[in-house]
């Protein structure tokens, strides 16, 4: 039988304020533990809660750039549940009344086709603290510096068919929130963690099958993988006459399969209500109109732009738009450089890759943007090969200064004085008898291949500064002038 | 509506809280009284009356996004009946 899996997904995205949602603690990741918990936080007695105008503004903000409803009157409500990092036993949430209604986004299929993913709601909610289980034998020891962070928790319908679209629509709400500002999108420190909802149906079937939910998957690569995984699981059980039960899941990357959690039966029941403490939040039509015309340039239009302007490829657009930070970087260096493709391939290249290795943010590289396209001005006029120039950029990595003085210091200047190149060349076709005669006896349309041995032995020679196109030519003119 | 003693011993169990049997049966009839009472004014016709959230029409008050509390930790744990390495300590939740 032929399956169709249906997968929808909620997102939880930590709003980039400075302080939490009802108190004025700091947010800021990894502190000592509880040195930013207030007394709000800790729920002591006689405290009460004050909304921070900020999450409001961000949360808004995520509802006009994914074209949403916005709630003009939104209300709190209060999630009862309890566990020891949720001191108040319970999280104010949002579920009667959120603050962005129904929205949409449009997500990049393979073979260049696009498919509209319907946004049921994105709803305000505090963050619960962190319970450390292993620390201590018999206790269990509880920080609260998390809670009371902001979250903004962004729920699709269940549009997505593949695990491919649902990794395509996570990776577009991650470039949405991180080009709004309003998340870090660091999904190592939990920042940006999505839930999965996914299911089976027979191909056809309108009907849906019992779903399942895999908790907390803080990698783009682990939900690709977890919900290949669930959709296997799902369809080997019922191929052999089981059937899902409804429940939740973990998903450990470790062993890359998830496992039961709890079922929903015994799910906990959150009796919500209204918030006594929180009066409804109400906003107009002017407050919406101002945040519209603030919006900074959305993913979706800097590719559009980046293609347009720079003439970039569809998939160097769609990576260097997918991260503000990124594609302002590739900007500079396009306009230092003035060369869009030579700067899309350095920042895509060797860039990311230093990022990547040293774990460092693009917003602290040691090379800035205006260094790498000071660099590629020196490809651009020849004083430099694209060889050496990875050498310059390891030195300007390093702390070494900018190009100019790399190439200074080190001597990296390209050789381009014919005389110095000729002496080179004659010297390799001297030193390598055996090759010349290969040369010189091949068929002409081989000879073509064989320069290369003479390519890598002169530039071996010149500590790969002489100029590639002069060494070419003056090998095939000498060379071709032995065998004729 | 009237709620049983299973009624009342899940809500219990829901809000942890640890009541002894012998009270089960009036809690029961207590709470069954104020949902009665809940009946007899959802009785009233509110069809073109908009629901209030505070009896002045008041709207939520906003604070701007400032740092304003710092670290009160040894101050806020003197009350913590257990501390270790600046956690809060608690029975162990899971095995």
């Amino acid at each position: 039988m032929e399956w169709e899996a249906v997968i929808g997904l909620e997102i939880h995205a930590q709003l980039a304020t400075k302080s939490k949602i009802f108190s004025g603690a700091s947010t800021a990741f990894g502190a000592e533990p509880n040195t930013q918990a207030c007394a709000v936080d800790l729920a002591l007695p006689g405290t009460l809660p004050v909304f921070n105008a900020e999450a409001l503004r961000m949360a808004v903000m995520f509802g006009v750039a994914i074209e949403a409803d916005i709630g003009h009157t939104s209300v709190f409500d209060r999630k009862n549940y309890f566990y020891p990092d949720l001191p108040k036993g319970y999280q104010t949430s949002q579920l009667f009344h959120p603050i962005v209604g129904i929205g949409h986004i449009d997500i990049e299929l393979e073979g260049g086709s696009t498919k509209r993913i319907g946004v049921t709601l994105a709803h305000l909610e505090e963050d619960a603290g962190k319970s450390l289980h292993e620390e201590f034998p018999s206790m269990t020891g509880i920080d609260l510096n998390r809670a009371g962070t902001p979250l903004l928790e962004i729920v699709s319908e269940p549009d997505m068919r593949s695990a491919e679209e649902a990794v395509a629509y996570v990776k577009k709400i991650h470039a949405i929130v991180t080009n709004l500002g309003i998340c870090d999108g660091n999904m190592a420190e939990g920042s940006f963690r999505c839930d999965c909802n996914v299911s089976v149906r027979p191909k056809g079937e309108e009907k849906l099958g019992n779903r399942t939910e895999s908790k907390n998957i803080n990698s783009f690569r682990f939900i690709e993988k977890a919900i290949k995984g669930e959709i296997i699981r799902q369809i080997d059980l019922i191929e052999d006459g089981h059937t899902i039960t409804q429940e939740t899941r973990l998903y450990d990357a470790n062993k890359d399969e998830t496992r039961s959690m709890r079922s929903k039966e015994e799910a906990n029941d959150y009796r919500y209500f209204p918030c006594p403490d929180l009066l409804p939040i109400v906003i107009d039509d002017d407050y919406v109109e101002q945040i519209r015309n603030c919006l900074p340039e959305l993913p979706d239009a800097r590719k559009a732009r980046f293609i347009e302007q720079f003439k970039l490829g569809d998939y160097d657009a769609m990576v260097l738009s997918a991260y503000r930070e990124l594609g302002g970087f590739f900007e500079t260096t396009a306009n230092t450089a003035g060369d869009a493709k030579l700067a899309a391939n350095w920042v895509m290249g060797e860039l990311s890759k230093h990022l990547n290795q040293h774990d460092t943010d693009i917003t602290v590289s040691p090379v800035t943007a205006e260094m790498l396209g000071g660099l590629l001005l020196r490809i651009k006029d020849n004083t430099i090969t694209g060889k050496i120039a990875k050498q310059v950029f390891e030195a300007m990595w390093a702390g070494e200064g900018n190009a100019d003085e790399v190439i200074e210091a080190k001597g990296l200047k390209q050789v381009t004085d014919t005389g110095a190149i000729e002496s080179l060349v004659d010297e390799v076709i001297s030193d390598n008898q055996p090759q010349v005669d290969q040369y010189v006896n091949a068929e002409p349309d081989k000879r073509g291949k064989m320069i290369g041995f003479f390519m890598g032995k002169v530039m071996q020679a010149s500590q790969g500064k002489a100029n590639p196109g002069q060494v070419q030519g003056l090998l095939k003119q000498k060379l071709d002038a032995l065998a004729n | 509506m009237s709620l049983d003693r299973s009624d009342v011993e899940k809500i219990a169990h829901l809000a942890r809280l640890n009541i002894a049997e012998q009270d089960i049966q009036e809690y029961a009839e207590n709470l069954t009284d104020i949902l009665d009472l809940v009946d007899q004014m959802q009785a009233i016709d509110t069809t073109d009356i908009k629901p209030m959230a505070h009896p002045m029409d008041a709207i939520q008050r906003l604070r701007s996004d400032a740092v304003t509390e710092g670290n009160q930790r040894d101050h806020l744990q003197t009350v913590a009946p257990a501390v270790e390495a600046g956690l809060f300590q608690v029975p162990k939740v899971i095995e």
